[in-house]
C-alpha cells in the first residue's frame, strides 16, 4: 500500500528538514509514500477565524483529492495542517448536509475514506515495530518530548494519546534509546504565530519551556510540530534573553532524532538547516 | 345488564367555565346502561359524595363513573366512597374532563361535545370492569442496614427505636465510615469522631440491632416485606466471642508496613488491626492478603503473644440466610485519588493529596497527631494550596455534577490550617462558592474575613515540581484571567465525590436502578427521595449522591421512618393493578406458550415460571407466573407477550379496547 503525504506550507518552507527527515526515515523502512498531486493550503488558523465554510473547503479539498488519487491512509507532519484536516473530516462526517455543500464548493466529491495520520501514528504503525531493531545508533541522551498545544487537541475528536500528559513520544523515543524526562511543559503553549507579531511573547512563553528542560537536565527537546520547532529554534535567542543565560539544548524533530539512532546521515536529515547546533 | 351511574362535576367553574356540564349528563343519561347520570358543583365535596352513595344504595349501581379532575388527584376519594357503599372500589373510574379538556380548549360546542366522548369511553370501559380484591403480603419485621457509616448508624438507630429489630451489615472491621475519619465538621467545627462514637456505641449495644462488621451481602431473593438475604461474613481469622480487644496481637505484628486505609494511606498498619482506637467493635481482624502467615506459611506471631488463645487461622467465610422486610442502602461514597489529574502530575508528588488526606493531617487521631505536616518530609508548609472542583463539574474528566461537600470543606480545611499554622498562607482557587445551608455561608466568610484564607476564583491548570516547590499554575479570573502562580508547600485537591467501587453491581443484585455515574436512583427526585424503584428498599446518604451529614442523617431518619411505616401493619395492602397470565380449564391450562419473553422484559423482575402437573406429578406445561409482590403493573409484559395470555387487572385488553370502540362506534 502507496501512504500518501501531505506536508502542507511549513514542510515546503521554514521546515523543509521536517519533510526530509520525514521522507529519509519512511525510506529507510520502505515505506512507499506519494506526495498529494495538487495540495492546497490547509487553511491553518486564518481560514476558520474568518470563514468557517472557507475553513472545511480548503482541507476537504485535499482529502477529496487524496480519495481520487486512490489513497487510503494520509500523513500529516504538520501538528496544525493535522488538525485542522481530522476536523473537517469530523465535522463533515457528522454533518451530511454540510458535506454536500462543501463538495459542491470543491466541485469534488468528498466520501472521508482516507484515514489521517500525525507523524507519531505513522511511525508507530510502521516504524515503531521494527525500530529497536534497527537502531545503530542509541540515542542516548536525556530528552524532554514536547507535544504543543495541536497535536492531542481536541482530544474528542482526535482521540490520540493522554491529553494532559501525553506519552506517545515520550514512549517512541525511548526505543531509540533515549531517556526521556518527566517535566512539567509537555503541552504548554510555544507562543505560536506570536513569533512574527510579538516575538517577545514567544520568548518568554518558550522561554519557559526551555527553561523547564533544561532545568531538568534535557539534552535535546523532541518536538512533532513545525511551529513549535521553529519558536523554540529559531527564537533561542529572545528566549535566552528572557532566561538570562544561554541554553544550547537542540531542538529536534522525532524524525530527526529516530534517524540518528537507525544511522542516516545528518545531513540527509537536514540538521544543519537549525539555527541552534546539533551537536547530539 | 349493567347499571352505570354517572356524575359530573363542575370542579367550581374549572370545567363549568367551559364545558356545559348540564348537557354532558343529558347526553350521556340516554345511553345503554347508564342508569342515573347527573351534575353537581363540587363531587368531591361531603354532599357530592353522598350523591354517589345514594345513587349506588338506591338505584343498585353496578359502575360509578366520575367526570371530574385526574384521578391522580381524586380517585382514591371516589373509590373510597363507593367502597363504603357496598361497590367493589374497582368499579369506579373517572373520566377527566379538567385537565384533559375544559383547561385546554375554548368554551363551546366542541369543547362539551369532547366531554361526552370522554365520559362515554369510560362508561364503556366500566361496563366490562372487574372487581378486584386488594393484595394482601405478609411483612416480615426485619430491616436489613447495608453500610455502617453515619447513615446506615443512623438509619439503624432510628428503625430499632421505633421497636423493630435491624441487621446492619458493614464491610470494614469497624462501623464508622468516613465520618469517622473527619477531623473537624462544618459549619460549628465539633469534632467529628466526638459526636459519632456515642451512636456508634449505641448501635453495638442497642438489643434490636444486630451488627455484622467484615461482611458483605452476598445475594437477596424475594420482594417487599419477604425478602431473604444472604450475607457473607468474611473470615475475621479471630474468635470474637473470646478475644478481649487488648490489642497485644497488632502490637506484636511483625507485618507492620501496610498503608492505612482509615488514614488514607498516609500511616501505617499492621496486618492484623483494628482500623482505629476508637472502632466498634474494637476487636482486630486479620487482613489474609498481607498476613505473612497467609502469604508465606509461617509466623503465628499473634496466635503466639495472644493471652486470650483467640486468634483461628483456619476460620472461615461464613454465609448466613436471614429473612428481612426492608432493606435501607447506605453504602456511601468514595472520593478520586490524585492519580485521576495528569495535569496535578498523577498522584506522583507525595505533597499533593486529597481532601480526605487532608481530614487525616488535621485529625488529633491522625498521623500527624493532628499537626499539619507534609507527607514528603514532615515539614509545616507555609505556603498551602486548595484546589476546589478537583474534577467535579468538570465534562472532561467525565464528572459534570457537582460534589456539593467540597465547597464547605475546603473553607473549613484552610480555616484550619490557619488555626495551627500561624503566619502559614493559604489560597483557595474556586470555581463558585456553593454554601447553601444554615451557617454555611456565614462559615466561608469566616474563612475569608476572620482566617484571611486568600480565595482565587479561577482553576488550576497545572501543579509541578520544581526546586522542592510545588508550582500552582492558574489563573484569577476576577481579574481578567491574570495568570497566577504559586510557590507552595503543600497542594490539597477537593476531589470529586464518586460512587463506590462496585455499587453498580450491587444496585443490580438489589434491582435498584442508578445514574450514569453509579449513584443510587431515587423513585422520584422531589417527592420519593429516600424510595427505590423497588418496594421495600430505601435509600439514606451519599450513596444516592453527594451529601454531607446534616443531609445524611435527614436522609436516614426518612428511610427509616419508610421503613417503621411499612412495619407498623402486619400485613401488606396493595393495589390489585398487576399483571396476571390466564388459567384455563385443562387441558389448555393457560393461553400462555411458554416462550418468557415477557421474563426478559420484566424490569422487576416478578414473573417466574410455573409448572402445572398431573395428579402423578408430571410436569404437563410450563407457564408464565406473576409475582403479585414484585409486580408494579407496568404492562411491559402485556407488550411482549405473543398470545395476549397477560393482562393488567383493572386494564385488560377487553376494558382497552372497550373504550377505544367507545370513540369509534360514535
Amino acid at each position: 500500500m502507496t501512504l500518501g503525504f501531505y506536508p502542507g506550507c511549513s514542510l515546503k518552507g521554514s521546515s523543509r528538514e521536517y519533510a526530509e527527515s520525514v521522507l529519509a526515515v519512511v525510506k529507510a523502512f520502505n515505506i512507499q509514500i506519494q506526495e498529494i498531486d495538487d495540495w492546497n493550503c490547509c487553511g491553518a488558523t486564518a481560514a476558520h477565524s474568518l470563514n468557517k465554510e472557507l475553513s472545511l473547503a480548503l482541507p476537504a479539498r485535499v482529502l477529496s483529492l487524496a480519495e481520487k488519487q486512490g489513497l487510503k491512509e494520509i500523513v500529516v507532519p504538520c501538528a496544525a495542517c493535522y488538525a485542522r484536516l481530522s476536523m473537517t473530516q469530523h465535522e463533515l462526517l457528522k454533518n451530511p448536509e454540510l458535506k454536500t455543500r462543501i463538495a459542491e464548493i470543491n466541485n469534488l466529491e468528498y466520501n472521508g475514506t482516507v484515514s489521517i495520520l500525525n507523524v507519531i501514528q505513522m511511525l508507530d504503525r510502521y516504524v515503531t515495530p521494527n525500530l529497536e531493531s534497527r537502531v545503530v545508533k542509541p540515542f542516548g541522551h536525556k530528552v524532554a518530548c514536547y507535544y504543543g498545544c495541536y497535536l492531542v487537541r481536541p482530544h474528542e475528536i482526535l482521540n490520540f494519546d493522554r491529553v494532559e500528559e501525553p506519552l506517545s513520544m515520550d514512549t517512541l523515543m525511548a526505543k531509540t534509546g533515549a531517556t526521556p524526562i518527566d517535566w512539567a511543559f509537555k503541552t504548554e503553549c510555544c507562543g505560536a504565530s506570536l513569533s512574527i507579531s510579538r516575538t517577545s511573547s514567544v520568548g518568554r512563553l518558550s522561554g519557559k519551556i526551555v527553561g523547564d528542560a533544561s532545568d531538568r537536565g534535557a539534552e535535546a527537546i523532541i518536538v512533532a510540530c513545525p511551529m513549535c520547532q521553529s519558536n523554540l529554534d529559531m527564537r533561542r535567542k529572545e528566549i535566552n534573553s528572557y532566561l538570562g543565560k544561554r541554553i544550547d539544548i537542540p531542538v529536534l524533530y522525532i524524525t530527526q532524532a529516530i534517524g540518528l539512532a537507525i544511522g542516516l546521515d545528518r545531513k540527509a536529515l537536514g540538521l544543519q538547516r537549525h539555527f541552534v547546533k546539533v551537536k547530539v | 345488564m349493567a347499571k352505570i351511574g354517572v356524575f359530573i362535576c363542575h370542579c367550581g367553574e374549572n370545567i363549568s367555565a367551559t364545558v356545559d356540564c348540564a348537557k354532558v349528563a343529558e347526553v350521556v343519561g340516554k345511553y345503554d346502561g347508564v342508569a342515573i347520570s347527573l351534575d353537581y358543583k363540587y363531587m368531591c365535596s361531603d354532599p357530592g359524595q353522598n350523591l354517589i352513595k345514594k345513587a349506588i344504595v338506591e338505584k343498585g349501581l353496578t359502575g360509578v363513573v366520575v367526570a371530574s379532575c385526574s384521578p391522580r388527584m381524586h380517585e382514591p376519594t371516589f373509590r373510597k366512597a363507593c367502597a363504603e357503599a357496598g361497590l367493589n372500589p374497582y368499579m369506579c373510574e373517572m373520566a377527566n374532563l379538567r385537565e384533559h379538556c375544559s383547561w385546554v380548549h375554548e368554551k363551546g360546542e366542541a369543547t362539551t361535545q369532547k366531554a361526552i366522548d370522554l365520559v362515554r369511553t369510560i362508561v364503556e370501559k366500566v361496563k366490562h370492569n372487574q372487581s378486584l380484591d386488594a393484595i394482601k403480603v405478609p411483612v416480615t419485621k426485619t430491616a436489613l442496614v447495608i453500610g455502617g457509616g453515619i447513615a446506615g448508624i443512623q438509619a439503624s438507630l432510628d428503625i430499632a427505636n421505633s421497636g423493630h429489630k435491624v441487621i446492619l451489615i458493614e464491610k470494614d472491621p469497624s462501623i464508622g465510615g468516613h465520618m469517622s475519619q473527619l477531623s473537624e465538621t462544618f459549619p460549628t467545627l465539633d469534632c467529628s469522631q466526638c459526636i459519632l462514637t456515642p451512636r456508634m456505641v449505641e448501635v453495638a449495644q442497642h438489643p434490636n440491632i444486630t451488627l455484622y462488621t467484615y461482611a458483605e451481602l452476598e445475594s437477596i431473593d424475594g420482594f417487599i416485606g419477604n425478602f431473604k438475604v444472604k450475607i457473607r461474613k468474611k473470615a475475621k481469622s479471630i474468635d470474637e466471642k473470646i478475644c478481649t480487644g487488648c490489642g497485644l496481637c497488632t502490637t506484636k505484628c511483625p507485618n507492620k508496613k501496610n498503608p492505612s486505609e482509615f488514614n488514607e494511606g498516609l500511616g501505617n498498619r499492621t496486618a492484623i488491626y483494628v482500623p482505629f482506637p476508637q472502632a466498634v467493635p474494637n476487636k482486630p481482624v486479620i487482613d489474609k492478603a498481607l498476613c505473612t502467615y497467609y502469604t508465606k506459611g509461617k509466623c503465628k506471631i499473634c496466635e503466639k503473644f495472644c493471652p486470650a488463645h483467640a486468634i483461628r487461622f483456619d476460620q472461615e467465610d461464613e454465609i448466613i440466610e436471614v429473612p428481612v422486610g426492608a432493606i435501607v442502602l447506605a453504602t456511601g461514597f468514595a472520593v478520586k485519588k490524585t492519580d485521576f489529574f495528569p495535569e496535578y502530575g498523577y498522584g506522583r508528588h507525595p505533597d499533593i493529596i486529597t481532601g480526605l488526606q487532608f481530614e487525616r493531617l488535621a485529625s488529633a487521631s491522625g498521623p500527624t497527631l493532628g499537626e499539619i505536616r507534609r507527607p514528603s518530609d514532615g515539614k509545616i508548609p507555609e505556603t498551602i494550596v486548595f484546589v476546589a472542583c478537583a474534577g467535579s463539574r468538570d465534562e472532561a474528566k467525565g464528572i459534570p455534577y457537582c460534589s456539593k461537600i467540597c465547597c464547605m470543606y475546603t473553607a473549613k480545611h484552610a480555616m484550619l490550617y490557619q488555626h495551627k499554622v500561624h503566619g502559614g498562607k493559604s489560597y483557595v482557587f474556586y470555581m463558585d462558592i456553593r454554601a447553601g445551608g444554615k451557617m454555611y455561608d456565614e462559615f466561608v466568610r469566616r474563612a475569608i474575613e476572620e482566617d484571611g484564607v486568600n480565595y482565587i476564583r479561577g482553576r488550576v491548570s497545572r501543579v509541578y515540581e520544581k526546586n522542592g516547590k510545588l508550582i500552582v499554575k492558574g489563573a484569577d479570573t476576577l481579574l481578567g484571567a491574570m495568570p497566577v502562580e504559586i510557590e507552595a508547600d503543600m497542594v490539597v485537591l477537593a476531589t470529586a465525590g464518586v460512587a463506590n467501587e462496585g455499587a453498580e453491581e450491587l444496585a443490580q443484585k438489589l434491582h435498584v436502578s442508578y445514574d450514569p455515574y453509579h449513584f443510587f436512583a431515587e423513585a422520584h427526585p422531589k417527592l420519593k427521595p429516600v424510595e427505590t424503584n423497588t418496594a421495600g428498599i430505601f435509600l439514606a446518604g451519599a450513596c444516592q449522591a453527594p451529601r454531607d451529614i446534616p443531609e445524611s442523617v435527614a436522609m436516614a431518619s426518612g428511610a427509616a421512618a419508610k421503613v417503621a411505616g411499612l412495619f407498623s401493619q402486619d400485613e401488606l395492602t396493595r393495589e390489585p393493578l398487576i399483571a396476571v397470565v390466564n388459567r384455563q380449564a385443562p387441558p389448555v391450562f393457560s393461553s400462555c406458550v411458554g416462550c418468557f419473553l415477557c421474563m426478559s422484559a420484566c424490569p422487576y423482575h416478578a414473573i417466574e415460571k410455573e409448572e402445572i402437573k398431573n395428579r402423578q406429578g408430571e410436569v404437563l406445561k410450563t407457564v408464565a407466573k406473576v409475582n403479585p409482590g414484585l409486580c408494579q403493573g407496568c404492562g411491559t409484559c402485556v407488550a411482549f407477550c405473543r398470545t395476549k395470555s397477560i393482562d393488567i387487572q383493572g386494564y385488560t385488553h377487553e376494558e382497552v379496547y372497550s373504550e377505544v370502540m367507545a370513540l369509534l362506534n360514535d
